[in-house]
């Protein structure tokens, strides 16, 4: 039977395409009267912003692409093409460059907030489980894109990522020829990789909309890390966190602009202003910020199966971090041990950072495995242990009854 | 007439089962011979093997102790004059128990290259300069010294990017992340002083595949 949605759009023309697509509705359902959490904090802030941050990147990517070209002889020289001959061909480039960046940080406070919060508990498992998949999606994007410039970095961090392949038994060997469809990194390599690196954002895209449905059925965590017990617990999404989020993109876009405009190649590796030379390695390969600490795991490990296997392990145990972490508890708030170790976590991570910018020798050798240790320690007894050992603090009957008790104690 | 009866009515599986299988079985291998020609695509294409075919390389001008590093299948081919001190060091103990390979066990060398100097001759080095932990490019230091690249350091090739350590021969030494020695590509003399790299001398048959690890 034919039918039309039944649709409360009073507008004729909104009507006759709502009662067709219920598009208006949903949207109006999903971002206007959506009920949300009335104690987010600005934590919250950075799911909206990265998705903003994925349109910008997309929108300098396909501007970028008119003018790029990916072949070996011609990438480099397209670059400078870019930076000196296309009109604010420099704008979109250093917008971009710099936008992976600011994407890597938006995520990892995203990540972070998801950790500290326990927004990857029950019945967020999946929601959690696809934000992991969208990372790991990224990192091969911005690895990719890093390889089109055609520098020495750019070359040699190819080199080195690809050839982690080849550390696998019987095949390896195999998997890196038919990666590089040559017998080293070559033009094939970088005519397949601009390929991908543009067709991965739009991947990643559908990911994020996953990412988003699965939040949109069973709702926002919150700080308190409690479950939302009814109406007076909520506010409507819109104009409540459409304008909470707005402030947040503008200082997002503020420090981003600072970056962009007056320090455009503050993360970028000199050896990536020279062309690209397979006949040189450059004195020390560094990959960009965002890798180093899988980079100091990768490192850690003096035998190259095991560094390989444990760095893409340090991801993978993401994965299952909703059934590693055995409390019922969502929100570090209320988890008085669980506290020290997130943020010792934290410190592992910035510790494997600085190690994998060094050089591994002396101190860092040692610092590096200390910290992966961690790293790992912290997933795989830690967790599971806490949530047996650790006696929460009582939890808030309500969202609304600690923020409204907060109220009444400002009055007063 | 219900889906689980045969048409004749006989026992066994229900034809429509059976339909369903092999009907499915076919979507697969299908899919399967489709699919396969995707991912071959991304392969190395006709020319890119043309261009790695073998190259000769003229050692007349090449002096005593220098090595040359000559581009082939985009992988820099090391080819070295030893020195005879350099040929006496691969048999020098204090730095063959350094080694963790040092019989050359690892298939990272054609059989004719399986020696204590992993060459067709003893002056004579031919090695792949690519580092098999993660593929850099391995510094040539063939003179010990107490500082360069590391602290007493012996004589043989560094890897810059993750400290890497082998022999003039390019064994591996213990206790560095890259795992084998570095490879040696098949290649064999046309004369006394042009050699062919990529081709195995007459009668031999080794493919560069066997290599473990590039």
């Amino acid at each position: 039977m034919a039918g039309l949605f039944k649709t409360e759009i009073k507008n004729p023309v909104l009507r006759w395409v709502d009662t067709r697509l219920p598009i208006i509705t949903l949207m109006n359902r999903e971002y206007a009267v959506f009920p949300t959490p009335k104690n987010f904090n600005y934590f919250w802030n950075f799911g909206a912003i990265a998705t903003v941050q994925l349109m910008v990147m997309i929108a300098t990517g396909v501007l970028l692409a008119m003018h790029y070209v990916p072949n070996t002889h011609m990438a480099y020289a397209s670059i400078q093409t870019i930076m000196r001959d296309v009109n604010y061909g420099w704008l979109l480039r250093y917008i971009h460059a710099n936008g992976a960046t600011m994407f890597f940080i938006v995520v990892y406070v995203h990540l972070f907030r998801g950790l500290y919060y326990g927004s990857y508990k029950y019945p967020r498992e999946l929601l959690w489980m696809l934000g992991v998949i969208i990372l790991l999606l990224m990192m091969a994007t911005a690895f990719m894109g890093y390889v089109l410039p055609w520098g020495q970095m750019s070359f040699w961090g190819a080199t080195v990522i690809t050839n982690l392949f080849s550390a696998i038994p019987y095949v390896g060997n195999h998997i890196t020829t038919w990666l590089w469809g040559g017998f080293s990194v070559g033009n094939p390599t970088l005519n397949r990789f601009f390929a991908l690196h543009y067709l991965l954002p739009f991947v990643l895209l559908a990911v994020v909309f996953f990412h988003v449905v699965a939040l949109h059925i069973t709702g926002s965590n919150n700080p308190l890390g409690i479950d939302v017990k009814g109406p007076q617990d909520t506010v409507p999404f819109h104009p409540y966190y459409t304008v909470k989020d707005s402030v947040g993109i503008c200082v997002f876009f503020l420090i981003y602009a600072l970056v962009v405009f007056f320090a455009p190649r503050f993360f970028m590796a000199p050896d990536n202003f020279i062309r690209a030379n397979p006949l040189q390695t450059p004195p020390e390969i560094v990959p960009e910020w965002y890798f180093l600490p899988f980079y100091a795991i990768l490192r850690s490990v003096p035998n190259k199966l095991g560094g390989v296997t444990l760095m893409f392990s340090s991801i993978l145990v993401l994965f299952v971090l909703p059934w590693l972490d055995t409390s019922k508890v969502r929100s570090a708030k209320f988890r008085p041990m669980y506290r020290p170790f997130i943020f010792l976590l934290l410190i592992a991570v910035v510790v494997l950072g600085e190690v994998g910018a060094h050089k591994p020798e002396g101190i860092w050798v040692l610092l590096g495995r200390i910290a992966t240790t961690y790293y790992f320690l912290h997933f795989l007894v830690v967790l599971p242990l806490l949530g047996k050992l650790e006696t929460p603090l009582p939890l808030p009957e309500s969202i609304s009854k600690p923020v409204l008790a907060a109220k009444t104690m400002e009055r007063a | 007439m219900t889906d689980a009866t045969t048409a004749d009515g006989a026992k066994g599986p229900p034809r429509r089962d059976f339909l369903k299988l092999v009907t499915g079985a076919m979507a697969a291998v299908g899919t399967g011979a489709v699919v396969w020609t995707f991912i071959d695509s991304m392969n190395p294409d006709k020319a890119t093997i043309a261009a790695g075919a073998p190259i000769d390389i003229n050692l007349a001008h090449v002096a005593e102790g220098q090595q040359i590093v000559v581009l082939w299948r985009g992988k820099p081919m090391l080819v070295v004059k030893r020195t005879p001190a350099a040929v006496a060091s691969l048999k020098d103990q204090k730095i063959v128990k350094l080694l963790s390979d040092p019989d050359s066990k690892v298939d990272q060398q054609p059989p004719y290259a399986q020696n204590w100097h992993r060459s067709l001759k003893p002056e004579i080095a031919v090695l792949i300069g690519v580092c098999t932990h993660l593929g850099c490019l391995p510094g040539y230091f063939p003179k010990p010294s107490a500082t360069t690249p590391v602290p007493d350091w012996p004589s043989g090739y560094f890897c810059p990017c993750h400290g890497s350590k082998y022999d003039l021969a390019g064994r591996v030494w213990k206790g560095v992340p890259a795992p084998y020695n570095l490879p040696v590509p098949p290649y064999h003399f046309l004369s006394d002083t042009m050699i062919r790299i990529g081709e195995n001398p007459p009668g031999q048959n080794w493919s560069m595949s066997n290599i473990v690890q590039m």
